[in-house]
């Protein structure tokens, strides 16, 4: 293998790198007819990201003729050979990929201003194909929208935020903090961002939908999207398949496939072909049309009572405080059985926030006690490890 | 730590007096050689030299000429002394370490000689402070016996191009692999860590080289723990010189402009590491 990278590609394959770092430690490297293909995986599989490279990407490419090549190495010594990403540009006119069988070495040489030249000898490991399986075109929502704009949406979250969450409708869609049920209730801060879909390139929403992933994923694809100026597009479907964020040009063509949180009780799916899985999460709100009544029982309750474990059974009032969240609204027209419902009006009395603990409710984090749950909500909780105790059926009016 | 005690007066028994208006000018060549906290003062009516050594295989001086100081006065030919480093560089810069433009503290340095403890007066501002140190017996610093006839091979580089190569050296390599030959590779600085091995070779005609002179192929590897130190004076100096002699033994002399753009130097003399290289 025989590949020669000059002048600002240096850079670009740099960040690649960088980016793919930001999934696993270990980088696939794969020269095909198509392009030299930089992949990574997490230890979980449940992220992938591919970098594909074309021919015309480079100024030379030759790749092993007869048998397929394939390695992979610890990323950081690759990261190494690129250090200061910012004088990349500055100091080195090329970089030469050479691989040297016998040697078992892979040799990555800077051609550097003033003549001066860094050659890295890198072992590397035969490894297995790493492929995720997916098909884009088959997703049934798909958005495409400039890197600054995710990139300027996703900073108003903590960077220790694990997973976000982002909800579609015909004309909307939200980005939220993703709140474990775990996380102590009166310490979660919610953060919710809406955006118009005029402000994206693409707007296709097939289907009303809420999916949750990882957000330190996105932002490892974020960073490579915004030095190259690419629009992201960004493909999906319900809670549970994959998610696929794609940035393509004439010479390059980026996926990161990441898992989403499962909306059932599905387990990880450990398919050898890497289709990606979510494990087993709190669904985020599911509840029948009949027992809308109990909730609202419940967050009335709760709200009067202020913060209680055992709120007492009272009268409905569907006219409750819901200030914000039109989101709500798309909740509860996803059911896990699929069924419709008609929406609820709520929107009354906007003279207080919502109740946090009712806004979590409806974000799918499951209330600490039992006596406010409706069947629909034990049902689903049954998929729940942690809170598999909360079995008792609150019996509400 | 600094001393505060009433300020001395009369010069008549100091051996040795040295003043600065830019105390900087000699607390700045002394960080480039801090890796051990004990130095070796060695003044003669040339000016000041500072010696720190560790284990015995790497020693590093700082030459201060007699005319980079404002006063420079020495009752014998030899004035040597031992002092702790670490607490001499925390008195050199207790008025703080940045730089505000236009003001600069004052350094006037005193010794007694033998037994008497190093007195330092600095001023910044109106303020004074005056520190004494406590000396000990000088040590008999490392003869490396490098002799300019012994040399085989030297370069002298850009400091530019070097602190780039430095600063991305790998650190998981035990040791710093140094060629230097007429042919090619002319001048490369290997490593051998754990993800395999790296080297950066710089051409003879690039214009980054001042000077090549190397009459043999050389290859000698020094222990990147003894050598990492030498990258403060590095990061100081505009040029470097780098020389091999016959033994292997190495010679890395930095020129280092202080803030009025005098010239001083700091040099390092490094052993080569026993084991046997291979290839």
């Amino acid at each position: 293998m025989d590949c020669v990278v000059t002048g600002g590609n240096v850079k670009v394959l740099a960040k690649a790198i960088h980016s793919l770092s930001r999934i696993g430690d270990e980088l696939y490297l794969e020269p095909q007819e198509n392009g030299l293909a930089l992949r990574s995986v997490n230890s979980s599989r449940s992220a992938y990201a591919c970098f594909l490279f074309s021919p015309l990407f480079f100024s030379r490419y030759t790749i092993p003729c007869g048998h397929a090549f394939r390695c992979k190495m610890a990323i950081k010594c690759v990261q190494a050979v690129f250090r200061s990403l910012s004088s990349l540009e500055k100091t080195v006119e090329k970089c030469h990929i050479e691989l040297d069988g016998e040697k078992s070495r892979l040799t990555f040489t800077l051609h550097c201003k003033h003549g001066l030249l860094k050659t890295h000898n890198l072992s590397f490991q035969d490894s297995e194909s790493l492929q995720a399986v997916f098909d884009k075109e088959s997703c049934a929502n798909m958005l495409r929208a400039q890197p600054r704009l995710l990139v300027d949406t996703v900073l108003h979250f903590p960077p220790s935020l694990e997973e976000v969450s982002v909800s579609v409708s015909g004309e909307r869609v939200w980005f939220r903090n993703h709140v474990d049920d775990e996380a102590e209730q009166s310490k979660a801060m919610l953060t919710e961002l809406c955006l118009s879909s005029d402000e994206f390139d693409h707007f296709a929403v097939g289907a009303q939908t809420s999916i949750t992933f990882c957000l330190k994923e996105l932002r490892g694809l974020l960073v490579f999207a915004e030095s190259t100026g690419l629009p992201v597009s960004v493909y999906f479907d319900e809670p549970g398949r994959p998610l696929v964020l794609s940035v393509t040009d004439s010479v390059l063509e980026v996926n990161f496939v990441l898992a989403t949180l499962s909306d059932d009780s599905n387990l990880r799916n450990h398919n050898n072909n890497n289709t990606k899985q979510a494990r087993s999460p709190p669904p985020p709100d599911d509840f029948m049309n009949d027992d809308i009544d109990s909730y609202l029982i419940a967050m009335e309750t709760s709200e009067l009572a202020g913060p209680s474990d055992a709120p007492a059974p009272r009268s409905p009032s569907p006219n409750h405080t819901l200030t914000t969240q039109p989101s709500v609204a798309i909740h509860r027209r996803r059911l896990e059985s699929g069924e419709e419902e008609e929406e609820e009006e709520e929107t009354e009395d906007t003279e207080r926030p919502p109740n946090k603990k009712f806004r979590s409710l409806f974000f799918g984090s499951v209330c600490p006690s039992d006596s406010q749950l409706t069947n629909q909500t034990i049902k689903s909780q049954e998929v729940l490890a942690s809170d598999s105790d909360d079995d008792t059926q609150a019996s509400l009016p | 730590m600094p001393l505060s005690t009433q300020s001395q007066t009369g010069d008549d028994n100091y051996v040795l007096v040295a003043s600065l208006d830019n105390v900087r000018n000699l607390s700045n060549i002394l960080k480039a050689i801090t890796f051990k906290d004990h130095a070796i003062f060695n003044a003669t009516p040339n000016g000041l030299k500072v010696t720190v050594e560790d284990s015995k295989c790497l020693q590093a001086n700082a030459f201060i000429q007699a005319e980079i100081f404002q006063e420079f006065t020495i009752r014998e030919d030899s004035v040597g002394f031992q002092v702790n480093l670490t607490v001499l560089l925390d008195c050199l810069t207790i008025f703080g370490g940045s730089t505000v433009p236009g003001v600069a503290t004052a350094l006037r340095m005193c010794y007694n000689g033998y037994g008497y403890p190093l007195t330092l007066f600095l001023e910044e501002c109106g303020v004074v402070t005056v520190c004494k140190i406590n000396t000990q017996e000088p040590d008999e610093p490392i003869d490396f016996e490098f002799c300019s006839t012994n040399v085989t091979n030297k370069v002298i580089l850009q400091s530019e191009s070097l602190k780039e190569a430095f600063s991305e050296l790998d650190m998981t390599s035990e040791v710093l692999q140094i060629t230097m030959s007429p042919s090619q590779p002319y001048f490369r600085l290997s490593t051998f860590g754990n993800s395999g091995n790296a080297h950066y070779d710089y051409p003879k005609d690039s214009d980054m080289m001042e000077l090549f002179q190397c009459t043999k192929t050389q290859s000698n590897r020094y222990k990147m723990s003894l050598l990492k130190p030498s990258t403060k004076a590095l990061a100081l100096s505009c040029k470097v010189s780098v020389r091999t002699d016959g033994r292997g033994f190495l010679s890395l002399q930095y020129l280092v402009r202080n803030d009025d753009g005098q010239i001083c130097f700091v040099e390092y003399y490094c052993c080569p590491d026993e084991e046997v290289e291979e290839e």
